[in-house]
């Protein structure tokens, strides 16, 4: 009986169970209710913004009726200048931040994948930052370390015999960056770290028998390895920072002037703060697209270097 | 043989390495190592330091780094936080219950009666996530604000289930796809129903999944913050809305804003420190584990 039972559970653990005739109605109406309240709450909300798109509506104006006004919106947003810096800011934003959590959490990955004392522990205060709230974030960066004149960053700055800096004016998206990407590296560094404790010791052995130099042992044979996770980490960053919100809001509240509003924070300011419903919903379909235009891209670019960079 | 070929690539041969030269080499290293670490954690030492600082000694240039310690800015921060952290409280735990009873039948059911739909329909819950918060606001701002639901716990409850009932479906399906079916099989021979695989079985053995799941998902929902700061202005503005408050005007209050923080960060910290083998997991919906 239990022979007979484990040697069914060898052969099907990977494509499940065949379903029996009898609980074929059940199952799927325990899939039901988790489906529909995503569909409820994700997908009619779209379509509702899509909808109010084509409106010229604006809460603030009481009209009784919105008139309908095609693409204007949309053409309205894509030909005011000032609103293709919403949507650089939120890219620079973006591919800044990727760039900064990839090359410090891989850094940290690979120095964390050695065996030396107070490992774990360090592992542990490394991925303290990713836990932390974005808006405490925002609002311990903004006051405590990046204030001119009472700022800790400021006073590090003086003792070097340096000038300070008004960071979040003079450099505002420069300091969203870093506040972001302090946020984001211990995800990244997680991620490739896990990838890198699945790559076998006895493959970087070989290369150094052979004698691989560090920069060939990352290049063929740790880079290679990491495709899934960097895949991961590019992935779902770039979705979750193209949505950074509590970071701006808490900060520099998408100023000085427009230099730091990302897309989320000009969709709060137009719908909600100005009550323009149409202007905000056109703008919020352009967010979705412009996520999802990038997350399939990158997927793409990833996959393109994966299929290459094996037999380079 | 067939391990041969393969190590061609990178054949440069090298001198006898040098031991005390590596020796030096791993040292420093861990030295970096420590140092990044130390750099990382800086912010966070920084702002718990001055919690326990006077204000005077929080906002002083040059920096105060001993001090004696005090617990008033705790005291102080307590009594304007509570009804914050009571809403933050009941926001994550209600949201994380809602999306495990809406969640854990349907991984159930995707895991142990798959069907041709069921990948699909599991892609399709994932691809939510895809879906930004600003693509849905406005049309629920309105709904929620004719519904009646705006600044209400019941309304940032709705979407912080949203936000978490893929993580949840995506999270149980992996961990119950793991209890060997030899199980369900044995239960089916003696005659058990539906209801009573999942909960004879499925429950008991993804305890361990379930815990980590919704640890994560506390975290995910406490420190949300755009549906947080839109949705909500008083009467249920959890913590997130309460620090955003801290942005202007109380610039001299930083020890107060401190022990706000600290109050604020300590339990999630904790969290994520505890579920640390399983944030990997959960962080990227189980494609690494």
């Amino acid at each position: 009986m239990t022979a007979q039972a484990q040697s069914q559970s060898q052969t099907m653990t990977a494509s499940g169970p065949p379903s029996r005739s009898g609980f074929r109605v059940t199952p799927s109406a325990l899939i039901l209710p988790a489906l529909l309240y995503l569909i409820a709450t994700t997908q009619v909300p779209f379509f509702m913004t899509v909808y109010y798109s084509f409106f010229q509506w604006n809460l603030t104006i009481p009209t009784p009726v919105h008139p309908f006004v095609g693409f204007g919106n949309y053409i309205g947003l894509l030909t005011d200048a000032q609103n293709f810096r919403v949507i650089l800011n939120t890219l620079v934003l973006t591919g800044g931040t990727l760039f900064i959590t990839l090359v410090l959490g891989g850094l940290l990955a690979m120095l964390l994948n050695r065996p030396f004392m107070g490992r774990t522990l360090l592992r542990t205060l490394l991925i303290s930052s990713f836990l932390v709230m974005p808006v405490v974030t925002a609002v311990v960066w903004k006051n405590m370390l990046l204030n001119p004149v009472f700022g800790f960053f400021s006073w590090l700055i003086l003792q070097f015999g340096g000038t300070p800096v008004d960071w979040l004016a003079a450099h505002p998206m420069g300091s969203i960056i870093a506040m972001v990407s302090w946020e984001w590296t211990p995800f990244a560094m997680l991620i490739l770290l896990t990838g890198l404790q699945s790559l076998p010791d006895d493959q970087i052995e070989a290369a150094r028998l052979d004698g691989a130099n560090p920069w060939q042992e990352f290049r063929h044979i740790v880079l290679p390895h990491w495709t899934q996770a960097l895949e991961v980490v590019i992935l779902l960053e770039t979705i979750n920072v193209l949505q950074v919100y509590g970071e701006i809001y808490a900060s520099t509240s998408g100023g000085p002037g427009v230099a730091t509003t990302n897309l989320p924070y000009y969709i709060y300011q137009r719908a909600l703060a100005e009550g323009n419903i149409g202007v905000g919903s056109a703008a919020g379909v352009i967010a979705v697209i412009l996520t999802n235009v990038l997350a399939i891209f990158m997927l793409r670019l990833i996959n393109k270097n994966a299929a290459t960079g094996g037999h380079a | 043989m067939t391990t041969l070929p393969s190590k061609t690539a990178v054949a440069v041969r090298n001198t006898a390495p040098n031991r005390s030269g590596v020796q030096v080499r791993n040292s420093l290293l861990t030295i970096l190592t420590y140092l990044l670490a130390f750099l990382f954690f800086f912010p966070i030492l920084w702002f718990v330091l001055a919690s326990f600082k006077t204000e005077a000694q929080a906002f002083a240039i040059p920096p105060v780094f001993s001090f004696s310690p005090i617990l008033d800015n705790f005291r102080v921060a307590l009594e304007r936080y509570a009804p914050a952290l009571g809403n933050s409280l009941i926001a994550a735990l209600g949201s994380t219950l809602f999306a495990f009873v809406l969640g854990l039948p349907a991984a159930f059911a995707l895991a142990v009666y798959p069907t041709k739909r069921s990948r699909g329909v599991l892609t399709w819950m994932l691809s939510t996530k895809f879906m930004p918060a600003v693509g849905v606001i406005v049309p629920l701002y309105l709904l929620f604000k004719n519904l009646q639901l705006l600044d209400t716990l019941p309304g940032l409850i709705i979407m912080y289930t949203t936000m978490n009932l893929p993580l949840v479906v995506w999270m149980m399906h992996s961990y119950m796809t793991e209890i060997p079916y030899a199980i369900y099989e044995a239960a089916k021979v003696d005659g058990a129903t539906v209801g009573q695989e999942f909960f004879g079985i499925a429950l008991p053995l993804s305890l361990p999944g379930i815990s980590a799941t919704a640890l994560l998902a506390i975290i995910f929902a406490w420190n949300e913050s755009f549906f947080a700061l839109n949705l909500t202005t008083s009467d249920a503005a959890p913590l997130s809305v309460f620090i955003g408050s801290f942005k202007t005007g109380e610039g001299l209050f930083w020890a107060q804003m401190s022990a706000a923080a600290v109050l604020t960060v300590f339990p999630v910290i904790v969290f994520g420190w505890v579920a640390q083998r399983q944030l990997v997991r959960g962080l990227s919906f189980g494609a690494v584990k």
